[in-house]
């Protein structure tokens, strides 16, 4: 629940401080006192997320095509290798500003099955914008196999399937660390500020300069991770734009017709007194 | 020409319709000049907004059938599609989405105010039954469209709901086993809630219809919790209440509006937009928001029969809370020590909400199992007691002459404090 | 919602006579509840809207509603059957003489009088492109493959009940009215056109 466990979770904390004080500072007290033995990556807390001024955020908020562009670039380089992105289309991809000749030539770039020839073999033809995004890996146990075990997972609805959204893929992505001294990790397994136990199979995916920028924005970490998660956010609500944009306007059109309903209300009422 | 109704509807083809099927005249009857109390306040929108909100579901859960998928290889992408290349989809599922937490929303304020001002009371035991008995429907039915995307939580909710039918002694296994047409939640459960999901709302739109006749025969209940007296205490219920609910209803579609197109995800769970994996539990099992308090009661009980029979006694405690309450006095507005405690039940109701929303681990097992025992100790033993100790506030004489009967009014009834309910 | 619209529309207004002021006030609520009865079917509208355009075909079937065919392929006197929107596509390489009789007919001998300049693209005469469904009662005429009979004019027949189009796809034979159909294309290169 993303905004309800906020809400929750001040009710709570407010339920608990009103009616048991003392339970909750015993509660406190319980965990200062736990004894440290060995340092495991569960118990190291996870800091807030940061919070990144995104050109999405709010109700007038819109993608800022340069960047999702970048962004797209980066999942082509970088992400695309391990993750795949089922849900998108080629033709998709105008929505980010890519024009249809940009799209196509994107889409011929991938061969995609084709069907069957005359003698009934399989066979491939180049991508068109109406066709998928084709997929890293076959399928899950392929990409398995090919990540040490780990599954890449599908980064359609990415943004949406974790809590926090952008803030936490763009805090996982910077995130990237030396384990504290002390903590043992598990072979394969890379430290990250942000991820839920601090063990994650992905190596850093991103550095300063992974990728080429072709409109002279300099490639640091932080300028790739905002690209990508920005494309990502994209890449989970196509339609944010439009829904905000109607929204403003259903709204601003119900406000008027509940002040104009009020006033017939407000008449018709008059007669009673 | 024995048995035709004669209609006094002056337009020639209403008149003829109505002559034969005086749907007209009941209308008119029910909804046009139907005497309403005077004093209603605007709680009473809720069971207006909750008609505009089932219409609402139905509607927008009708144009999404058209494109989902109920088999469990392509639900999720289904979903997906319907958002990305559906025209309007979106919205629609949005719509659908945020509508299910709105109306619960409407729902819970309905009833908290059928609790507040004693609207269970006789006549209107039937009355209240029925709408509890819409809830548990409603119940049924969100919980069937929740599996419908075949997300994490949508499977694992599905699960462990499901699993709580094997608490049952004997036959509980195999009930959970005919439940899911397998031996674990898959295709067959997921078709079967589909169908379900889709027929129920209509089950709930006849038990409406049979809410709306009983609420007619014994008319409605008033924020003064006193009978109608004369006809000088009513008002016909158009155009003064078609006016003040559409007031109510603009300002849900309002709400419902900032909600579906700024903040769609709000009552969302993330893991849903996992596709559903049975190998893999999500870390935490959250339902959603509107089971929260039931689920806190489950998790609440330490033993497994004992919880699934708590988290339905909290419902079936409601059936019978007609009989619970002793006071002859409808309105809390004249219960000073019950207006205090409705208010401790809604705070807990709250804690439990919040409880439901954790892991059941420290502080947290302590609020559940204090809420859960007041929740039940308020219904069960409070309500009895409370009806014959507490003193209640003189009422008034009648809804058109507010007036306590206390004071010098000629003719009040200040002898005879309590309205016989 | 509907419920909106019937509480408050001005149809409903009718039984409130009673109720109404003298002078200025029942004029001013008049108006006002005309505006509150006009916004309340306008919102109905824009609720409707959306539930009904969701019918239209969505994204990815637009995506599929345009083909592009590679004409390279195709030799003279020959032709291809390809989908297009549910639909069969006749696509034939006329050789010069089909050519020559396509544009010699006499307007007056037709069913559906057309010139074969207005049913193919200027410069590009070689190629006709048909939608493929007979104008009688919509089978699918056979003459695209080189074994099938292409009728007296050397364009389709139609096996259902035996109309005959010439090849221009011009009807010569009835019962079928009307010539068939050409698709909306055009060339984007010589040997290549795109369908819809």
């Amino acid at each position: 629940m993303r905004g309800l466990k906020f809400l929750s979770l001040t009710v709570a904390a407010a339920a608990v401080a009103a009616t048991f004080p003392a339970a909750a500072q015993s509660g406190d007290k319980a965990e200062a006192k736990a004894p440290v033995h060995e340092i495991s990556t569960a118990d190291i807390p996870v800091p807030p997320l940061p919070h990144v001024d995104w050109s999405f955020n709010g109700p007038f908020g819109t993608f800022d095509r340069a960047s999702a562009q970048r962004g797209f670039l980066i999942y082509q380089q970088v992400c695309s290798n391990c993750h795949s992105m089922d849900q998108l289309y080629y033709r998709n991809l105008e929505g980010i500003g890519l024009s249809e000749d940009q799209v196509k030539a994107i889409a011929a770039s991938v061969q995609v099955p084709g069907g069957v020839n005359d003698q009934g073999q399989p066979i491939e033809r180049p991508g068109r914008p109406s066709d998928h995004f084709k997929a890293p890996f076959p399928n899950e146990e392929a990409a398995r196999a090919a990540n040490g075990g780990a599954y890449p997972p599908d980064q359609s609805v990415l943004e949406l399937a974790r809590e926090g959204g952008p803030d936490y893929l763009y805090a996982i992505l910077t995130g990237y660390a030396d384990p504290p001294p002390g903590v043992k990790m598990m072979s394969g397994m890379n430290y990250n500020t942000y991820f839920p136990g601090h063990q994650i199979a992905m190596p850093q995916p991103l550095q300063e300069g992974s990728v080429q920028y072709t409109d002279g924005v300099k490639p640091t970490l932080d300028q790739e991770a905002k690209d990508v998660v920005t494309f990502l956010t994209w890449a989970a609500n196509p339609e944010m734009e439009e829904r905000k944009q109607t929204g403003v306007r259903v709204i601003l059109f119900l406000v008027f017709l509940t002040g104009v309903t009020y006033a017939v209300k407000r008449r018709v009422w008059s007669d009673l007194h | 020409m024995v048995g035709l109704h004669k209609s006094e509807f002056k337009n020639p083809v209403i008149n003829w319709i109505d002559t034969r099927m005086p749907v007209f005249t009941m209308m008119q009857k029910e909804y046009g000049s139907f005497p309403t109390p005077k004093n209603f306040n605007y709680f009473w929108n809720f069971g207006a907004l909750a008609m505009v909100n089932l219409v609402l579901m139905i509607a927008t859960g009708v144009f999404l059938a058209m494109n989902y998928a109920p088999n469990s290889a392509i639900a999720f992408d289904s979903v997906e599609h319907i958002m990305r290349d559906v025209n309007w989809g979106w919205l629609i599922r949005y719509a659908h989405m945020n509508g299910a937490s709105m109306f619960f929303i409407v729902v819970y304020v309905h009833l908290f105010r059928g609790l507040y001002y004693g609207s269970y009371k006789t006549p209107r035991e039937l009355l209240w039954m029925l709408g509890v008995v819409i809830l548990l429907l409603m119940m049924a039915t969100a919980f069937m469209g929740y599996v419908l995307p075949w997300g994490q939580m949508s499977y694992w909710g599905a699960t462990v709901i499901t699993n709580l039918f094997s608490a049952i002694p004997l036959v509980g296994k195999s009930i959970v086993t005919w439940l899911w047409g397998g031996f674990a939640v898959g295709n067959p459960t997921l078709n079967r809630f589909f169908s379900l999901h889709y027929l129920l709302p209509f089950v709930i739109v006849g038990v409406v219809f049979l809410h709306v006749v009983a609420l007619h025969i014994t008319g409605s209940n008033n924020p003064l919790g006193i009978e109608v007296k004369s006809p000088q205490d009513t008002i016909p219920f158009h155009p003064y209440y078609t006016i003040k609910d559409s007031v109510g209803i603009c300002v849900f579609f309002i709400v419902l509006a900032a909600l579906v197109f700024f903040a769609p995800n709000f009552f969302a769970s993330p893991d849903n937009y996992i596709p559903a994996n049975p190998l893999q539990t999500p870390a935490e099992i959250v339902p959603e928001w509107y089971f929260l308090p039931f689920y806190a009661i489950l998790r609440s009980v330490p033993n497994k029969l004992g919880g699934v029979v708590m988290m339905f006694g909290a419902i079936a405690v409601l059936f019978v809370l007609p009989w619970l309450d002793t006071s002859p006095v409808r309105s809390a507005r004249f219960r000073p020590i019950y207006r205090q405690l409705f208010w401790l039940l809604v705070v807990s109701v709250f804690a439990l909400g919040a409880v439901g929303a954790h892991r059941p681990q420290g502080i947290w097992v302590v609020i559940g199992r204090l809420a859960t025992l007041y929740y039940f100790l308020h219904f069960l033993v409070i309500l009895p007691i409370l009806g014959k100790l507490e003193r209640p506030l003189p009422l008034p004489e009648s809804i058109s002459r507010p007036v306590l009967g206390g004071g010098p009014m000629p003719g009040g009834s200040t002898a005879k404090p309590m309205e016989k309910a | 919602m509907a419920d909106t619209a019937a509480h408050s529309s001005p149809s409903g207004a009718g039984h409130s006579h009673a109720g109404h002021g003298p002078g200025d006030g029942a004029t001013k609520r008049d108006f006002l509840k005309m505006v509150a009865g006009a916004g309340a079917l306008v919102g109905a509208g824009a609720i409707a809207w959306p539930l009904i355009d969701s019918m239209n075909p969505s994204q990815d079937v637009l995506a599929l509603s345009s083909v592009e065919v590679n004409l390279a392929p195709i030799p003279e006197g020959s032709g291809i059957t390809i989908l297009w929107q549910g639909k069969p596509i006749f696509v034939r390489h006329r050789t010069a003489a089909e050519i020559k009789a396509a544009e010699d007919v006499k307007l007056g001998e037709l069913i559906d009088p057309q010139t074969d300049a207005d049913r193919v693209k200027p410069g590009h005469a070689q190629w006709i492109v048909l939608i493929g469904i007979c104008t009688h009662l919509g089978c699918i005429p056979l003459g695209n493959k080189p074994t099938d009979p292409r009728g007296e004019w050397g364009g389709w027949f139609c096996p259902c009940h035996g109309s005959q189009y010439d090849t221009s796809g011009r009807v010569r034979h009835g019962p079928a009215p009307l010539n068939l159909y050409l698709p909306p294309y055009a060339f984007e290169n010589d040997t290549k056109i795109k369908i819809g």
